[in-house]
């Protein structure tokens, strides 16, 4: 597992004032996404998936991730951006939310940037993919505008199929 | 900062339940004429720490039930007073009460405060009737621990003193005198203790002005005599009472000096009050002494002697509480870990042996040490039978005295080992074949003495080892299944049965729902729901269910299950380029059908002919949208499939073979997938997902309904 970019974050050494201001920034297609840093697992290359007959096409399968079977989520078809391409720079985002841990695919992953409140601008009623109830806002870091989305609402909606609905 | 009160909380409910829990175990093995200052202490402890528990949590519910309970439970430790088979029974209720108290407050149930006020005057009223053993009251206590007191008042209105004399009447008899000085005096026989007058006082006046000296009771020459110890009034009454006199006091050994004997006779036979009661009691308690208690609990083969005890106290003391997750998260790393080494020792595999000698060696080491590893990790999760044996003496105890039946109930293998999560799911199928054995089993006294049986009956429960599986079984000495009955009853409900059906078969009979033999349909059981739900459960943990019984001599159930849900045989199957596991449980046999085997049903699939059976042909590339390599069921092959009497032929590419897998869940992380179980890790590290059978089976119906699996 050479490929692996392990990032490990504990949560050693964080300082919890600032932590809902740090931002993991990731690449789908043209566009560059943030999404809360403290729901970020792990990063790791893309592996062969075992698929899950009769699942939705954005739900590539499941991997084995030492020892727990995590879903593994396609954001690039979900939301229709950039081509779902799957080589050695794909890679998987390893998100915990609220304890159940699903991979994201994304097309790259660039860096960690931490914005101030004044940074984040409230999103526009349309201009993206996402319905703007997933959204935070839009982060500004000199000439970059992050679409930052709130990952646990958008990974918990009915939409994405994750989590069993109660009435089914 | 605000802290988390929650998981304190939870700790002390988890530690509470453990307590009462062995409160009641204790309770139910004491020996009511002879108990064990260790169990004594064992149960004060417990009764101990979670009222200071509960104190700390402010449950005050709580603290007051067992702050009396605690009370007394002391005096019995300090053998101040003798432990009655009352005494247990107010203390199971309190213990009832208590775990009432705690889902109360940890679920939001609702909690029964009569139940509570009830209890807690019980265990007070048997506090407080024993009388206080006061230093200097001993020498003084009239009959029936009555003692008088001389109540010296300070100045006080003529009101107040009224109120006080009213009040104090409440304890006993009051004579009302005046002191030289215009004070009030009382003079007061009671059998409370000082404290409960100072108490009553206390209201009006300050206790320090208060002069309570014991006066010396007046007394007849007779009672003189008595006085001192009270052994001459009660057995010279009669004889009747002396048996009854004995139940209370049986440990006072007859050549013991006179003052030991005053002593010893003192204690038990003070909470009666007075004579009149002291002679009903003696009474009742002859009475009882003729009918032994409805149910004797042993442990069979567990506890032979006493000096077994304190090893279990020791092995209890030294575990430590961990969460369930972190076991399963250590498992779950073992289980990486058990891949890792396959993969190295794969690797390795193909190394001259000669030049890589000392890295084969390791290797080898390596796997022996992971292997051991493997096995000490999932004995963790193993817990002990004895976790749901444990809550059955009560039910037995209350059960049997419900229905008059006198049953003695043992217990043997409590310290065999079963999965946690299995075990949490035998426990309801235990309980219903347990009630069903007391009430349809063991007969009531007469009947068994008819029978030229003993008049208790036996109920034993027993667990053991047998290879993979363990083998619990259920097991009355009443008076069995009646084939005739069940014939008839089948007959009646329009079931097909022959009367030359085998016995075994026979018996299986009762698990088809809606059968029931019983003649009366009581609140224990005999609806006929029930022995289908236990029968189900079993199976759904993989096990299966075995009846033995003789007419006239008992019925054991015998419950045979996989020793844990986590590891599973299965078979892995191929399918265009992916791997499926089909549990080895439910598959028959494998073949190669030829060509004219396979016959088309229109718009109903296809079924396959065997040995002169149809069987639907299930494709699964079609079912879970593979691939495959062969469409034609005559190249590849079939996998013929049972669950629940019904077979089925699941078509597949190839077999790969047969080994252990271990189970993963995947709702964990996602959810529930129509026709699969669940996933497990291949030797690769890749991930293989596990075919739900039964699933597949009861919707192999309606193939052509593609919904079914979308």
């Amino acid at each position: 597992m050479s490929d692996t970019i392990s990032k490990n974050i504990s949560g050693f050494g964080e300082k919890s004032d600032s932590a809902g201001n740090e931002f993991l920034a990731f690449t789908l297609g043209k566009e560059e996404y943030g999404i809360d840093i403290l729901k970020v697992q792990e990063i790791r290359g893309y592996e062969a998936v075992t698929r899950i007959a009769n699942s939705p096409e954005f739900i590539k399968g499941v991997v084995n991730l030492r020892g727990i079977i995590v879903p593994i989520v396609d954001m690039r078809i979900k939301f229709q951006l950039g081509e779902p391409t799957y080589d050695q720079f794909t890679v998987v985002i390893i998100l915990n939310i609220s304890g159940r841990v699903v991979g994201m695919v994304v097309d790259s992953v660039s860096d960690v940037i931490t914005l101030s409140p004044e940074q984040i601008k409230p999103a526009p009623e349309m201009g993206t993919t996402f319905d703007s109830d997933y959204l935070i806002g839009l982060g500004t870091l000199d000439e970059r505008m992050l679409i930052l989305v709130d990952i646990d609402k958008l990974m918990s909606s009915a939409d994405m199929g994750l989590i069993e609905k109660l009435a089914a | 900062m605000t802290i988390d009160m929650s998981q304190f909380f939870q700790v002390f409910f988890d530690e509470a339940e453990e307590g009462l829990a062995e409160m009641e175990k204790l309770l139910l093995a004491v020996n009511v004429s002879d108990p064990d200052d260790e169990d004594l202490n064992a149960i004060f402890r417990a009764a101990h720490s979670i009222k200071g528990g509960s104190a700390t949590f402010g449950l005050s519910d709580i603290t007051e039930v067992t702050h009396v309970l605690e009370s007394l439970l002391d005096r019995i430790r300090q053998h101040e007073m003798a432990l009655t088979s009352q005494h247990v029974d107010a203390f199971l209720a309190a213990k009832d009460v208590i775990k009432s108290m705690l889902d109360g407050h940890r679920h939001g149930a609702s909690v029964d405060l009569n139940a509570a006020a009830d209890v807690r005057k019980l265990l007070q009223s048997l506090s407080e009737g024993a009388g206080k053993k006061t230093k200097n009251a001993q020498a003084l206590v009239g009959p029936g621990g009555v003692s008088r007191y001389r109540i010296e008042l300070p100045q006080l209105a003529e009101r107040d003193i009224e109120a006080l004399q009213q009040e104090l009447a409440l304890l006993g008899k009051i004579e009302k005198a005046d002191a030289e000085d215009g004070r009030c005096v009382f003079i007061l026989d009671t059998a409370k203790g000082v404290d409960s007058i100072v108490e009553i006082c206390s209201f009006l006046v300050n206790a320090d002005d208060l002069k309570i000296s014991q006066a010396v009771a007046a007394r007849s020459k007779e009672e003189e005599q008595g006085y001192g110890f009270f052994a001459p009034f009660v057995p010279q009454d009669a004889t009747d009472e002396e048996r009854g006199y004995g139940f209370f006091a049986p440990f006072v050994p007859v050549n013991a000096t006179d003052k030991e004997r005053g002593y010893g006779f003192f204690e038990p036979f003070v909470p009666q009050g007075d004579i009149e009661q002291a002679k009903q009691a003696a009474e009742a308690a002859a009475h009882t002494d003729d009918e032994p208690p409805a149910l004797a609990v042993t442990e069979g083969g567990e506890k032979k002697a006493k000096g077994e005890k304190p090893a279990a106290t020791v092995h209890e003391s030294q575990s430590i509480r961990v969460g369930i997750e972190k076991v399963d998260q250590l498992i779950n790393l073992v289980g990486e870990l058990v891949i890792t080494q396959a993969m190295i020792e794969q690797r390795t595999g193909s190394l001259d042996p000669m030049l890589h000698e000392h890295l084969l060696n390791s290797v080898s080491q390596l796997t022996r040490n992971t292997r051991d590893l493997q096995e000490s990790v999932m004995s963790i999760r193993m817990m002990p039978m004895d976790y749901v044996f444990s809550r059955f003496p009560r039910m037995v105890r209350d059960l049997a005295a419900k229905l008059g039946k006198r049953v003695e109930f043992v217990t043997h293998g409590a310290a065999t080992e079963l999965d946690k999560g299995l075990i949490e799911r035998i426990v309801d199928p235990l309980t219903h074949l347990v009630r069903n054995s007391i009430d349809h089993g063991i007969e009531i006294p007469e009947t068994r003495l008819a029978a030229g049986k003993a008049d208790y009956g036996t109920l034993s429960l027993s667990a053991e080892h047998q290879g993979g599986n363990i083998i619990i079984e259920v097991t009355d000495d009443g008076g069995g299944l009646n084939r005739d009955k069940i014939l008839a009853k089948a007959k009646q409900q329009g079931m097909a049965v022959s009367d030359n059906l085998s016995d075994g078969d026979v018996w299986q009979l009762i698990f088809e729902p809606g059968f029931s033999t019983a003649e009366q349909v009581t609140d224990v059981s005999g609806r006929g729901v029930g022995m289908d739900v236990v029968k189900r459960n079993i199976l759904a943990m993989g096990g299966a269910v075995d009846i033995r019984s003789s007419k006239g001599f008992g019925t054991t159930i015998s419950i045979s299950l996989p020793l844990t849900l986590a590891i599973l045989d299965g078979m892995s199957i191929r399918i265009g380029h992916e791997i499926y596991i089909l549990p080895l449980g439910y598959v028959v046999e494998s073949l190669q059908p030829a060509t004219q085997d396979v016959k088309e049903i229109s718009g109903q699939g296809k079924v396959i002919k065997v040995r002169g059976e149809y069987l639907p042909l299930i494709p699964l590339y079609q079912i879970f949208n593979i691939e495959p390599t062969f469409t034609d069921p005559s190249q590849g092959l079939v996998v013929i499939l049972e669950s629940d009497g019904k077979k089925a032929a699941l078509f597949v590419d190839d077999l790969i073979g047969q080994q252990q897998i271990v189970v993963k869940n995947l709702e964990s992380n996602y959810r529930k997938v129509a026709g699969i179980s669940g996933a497990t890790i291949l030797g690769d590290g890749g991930v293989a997902l596990i075919i739900d059978v039964a699933a597949l089976l009861r919707s192999s119906r309606q193939l052509s309904d593609e919904s079914v699996f979308s």
